[in-house]
């Protein structure tokens, strides 16, 4: 398996807390890992270190064999390694196709970014490909940040896919999402994941999601990697159960 | 795409109105033109940052620049073309800006508002404590050649020629702003307004980005100063460099709105006609009319007189 990204042996405080303590894990561009755990596990932190926001204290951080742990978010994004947030990060006053359409050029899908104009023929079908593909082409010209928190949330996530990336990260991406909605949800970014060679690193609460669309699931309790595996041995692990899914959910089979 | 072509067309059609009418208009009015013009690059320059949500309390500092560099040239330099005096102008705000830019960049709201005001009021000390600049009183500028040219003393402070360029520099600039408004680098300005964040995790870089938009915005208020110097023959610190100038600048700015790179013209023009009149007619409260009429723009167009062109939409798109 073509491990890209590889995480070795980092280590995070925040005071007397400790976000990360020791995380080893590796992702493929085949795979979908799924990451559980408890509020304050450490999960978002994790996601924050791979993607540059945070820089871990110790420990390492290899893509495609490149250190990149003290590389700047923009520098990492560039390389292919892009996220979506737990809050969506879109731009709220701009409507929904602006967005794409910034993103496209940014991402230098839309080359000469100083003078030839970002709106063209070429880049309107894109943007308009991209907002069908993630089934928002109906909230195309509406203002972002009036968008229900699901539309929201696919709108970054394909602001986040633009430009190919070869690991995307999403944090929580049904958080917020009514509970009939985020089976369409997640099956809408798969499909689009479909076919392309993109590592899927996602933290999730919903133990449903994960059990259903990951390949690999890793479990966090206080920045500790408690369990590791396939959904169903992760999920039914008694310290899992104990630790990451709670008591009230104890009878909760997966 | 259709408002971007018909912002080119419109460009187009302004500067040949704006050259044709000279001939038929008194001095004074085309004077007043072409100081709004002049002051309406600056504008056009705080246009520029504006759209990335930033506002600059001492552009002043470019506008001083450009003026004072053409200025130094035509009389300590002895260099009397126009076109070289504006260029000196420009080349004097655009090194000043450039290096100011990777301070000031990173910072955001009222402290990059300050702090170019700060650095205006810097360089203001520095040019009333200069008996060679002539402290307070500044100096004269003699009037430029044309690559050659040089108008007969007979002829209008503003020459057919100083007009002419003003009006062509005016355009050109114009529409290369328009152009790179509609770039991916021009759309950035509105990307990093709304989320810097997202910005950085597209893998755009934000600060190159203020950098590039801080040193266009300087380039515009020093030919716009360069040209107000040139026009009035005269430079002094206190109507080039000084806060009220800056403050001045933005207050056309949030008059005109930003919605297209026409407006910073209409709104300078507006604000010119305004005070012209307001000084003849109304000497004692010339300040409050002024005050009142931004305040009603304020009120009833949030984004500036150039909404009134957009056909009253309130959110004031891209154009």
């Amino acid at each position: 398996m073509n491990r890209a990204l590889e995480v070795i042996g980092i280590n995070k405080r925040f005071g007397a807390v400790s976000a990360a303590s020791n995380v080893n894990m590796s992702l493929g561009v085949d795979e979908v890992l799924g990451i559980i755990g408890a509020n304050g596990a450490g999960k978002t932190t994790f996601l924050n270190m791979v993607t540059g926001y945070l820089r871990p204290d110790s420990g390492i951080i290899r893509f495609r064999g490149r250190n990149i742990t003290a590389l700047e978010p923009r520098e990492i994004t560039r390389l292919g390694i892009h996220r979506s947030f737990q809050i969506p990060q879109i731009f709220p006053k701009l409507s929904v196709f602006d967005n794409i359409l910034i993103a496209l050029g940014i991402a230098g899908i839309e080359r000469n970014r100083f003078w030839s104009p970002l709106l063209t023929r070429g880049s309107i079908d894109t943007a308009e490909a991209i907002l069908r593909r993630y089934r928002i082409i109906d909230y195309r010209d509406r203002d972002a940040g009036l968008l229900p928190q699901g539309i929201r949330k696919l709108l970054d996530i394909a602001m986040a896919m633009v430009g190919s990336p070869s690991i995307l990260l999403l944090d929580e991406p049904t958080s917020g999402v009514s509970a009939d909605e985020k089976m369409l949800m997640m099956d809408t970014i798969i499909d689009v994941l479909a076919g392309g060679e993109v590592g899927v690193l996602f933290v999730e609460h919903d133990m449903e999601v994960v059990a259903h669309y990951s390949s690999r699931v890793i479990a966090f309790s206080e920045g500790e990697i408690v369990s590791e595996g396939v959904p169903t041995e992760v999920l039914n692990d008694p310290k899992v159960r104990g630790l990451v899914i709670g008591k009230d959910l104890k009878s909760q089979s997966v | 795409m259709i408002l971007r072509i018909r912002t080119t067309w419109c460009l187009h059609i302004a500067v040949i109105v704006l050259l044709g009418v000279q001939v038929l208009l008194p001095a004074w009015v085309v004077n007043m033109i072409a100081l709004s013009l002049s002051n309406g690059l600056v504008v056009l320059g705080l246009m520029v940052i504006m759209r990335a949500g930033l506002v600059s309390f001492g552009h002043g500092l470019f506008f001083g620049l450009g003026g004072y560099g053409a200025a130094l040239g035509a009389v300590f330099f002895g260099i009397s073309d126009a076109f070289v005096l504006v260029l000196l102008g420009i080349v004097a705000s655009t090194l000043i800006a450039f290096l100011l830019g990777f301070m000031i960049a990173s910072y955001r709201g009222i402290f990059f508002a300050l702090l170019n005001l700060a650095f205006s009021m810097l360089l203001f000390g520095i040019l009333v404590n200069s008996a060679v600049l002539g402290s307070t009183d500044g100096f004269s500028v003699p009037v430029p050649s044309y690559m050659g040219y040089v108008p007969s003393s007979g002829e209008t402070r503003v020459s057919f020629l100083l007009y002419g360029l003003i009006c062509v520099a005016v355009y050109g600039s114009a529409l290369a702003v328009h152009r790179y408004l509609n770039s991916t680098m021009g759309y950035m300005g509105e990307a990093i307004r709304e989320n810097e964040v997202r910005v950085d995790y597209l893998g755009g870089s934000v600060k190159k980005t203020i950098m590039v938009k801080y040193v266009i915005s300087a380039i515009l208020a020093g030919m716009g100063g360069a040209f107000t110097v040139l026009l009035i023959g005269h430079v002094t610190p206190e109507d080039t460099v000084f806060w009220t100038r800056s403050g001045e600048f933005v207050f056309v700015a949030i008059l005109s709105g930003t919605g297209n790179v026409a407006a910073p013209f209409i709104g300078s023009a507006v604000f010119e006609f305004v005070r012209t009149y307001a000084l003849q007619y109304a000497p004692e409260v010339w300040q409050m009319l002024l005050g009142g009429t931004l305040l009603l723009v304020i009120m009833f167009l949030p984004n500036g007189l150039w909404s009134l062109l957009q056909g009253g939409n309130s959110k004031g798109g891209r154009t």
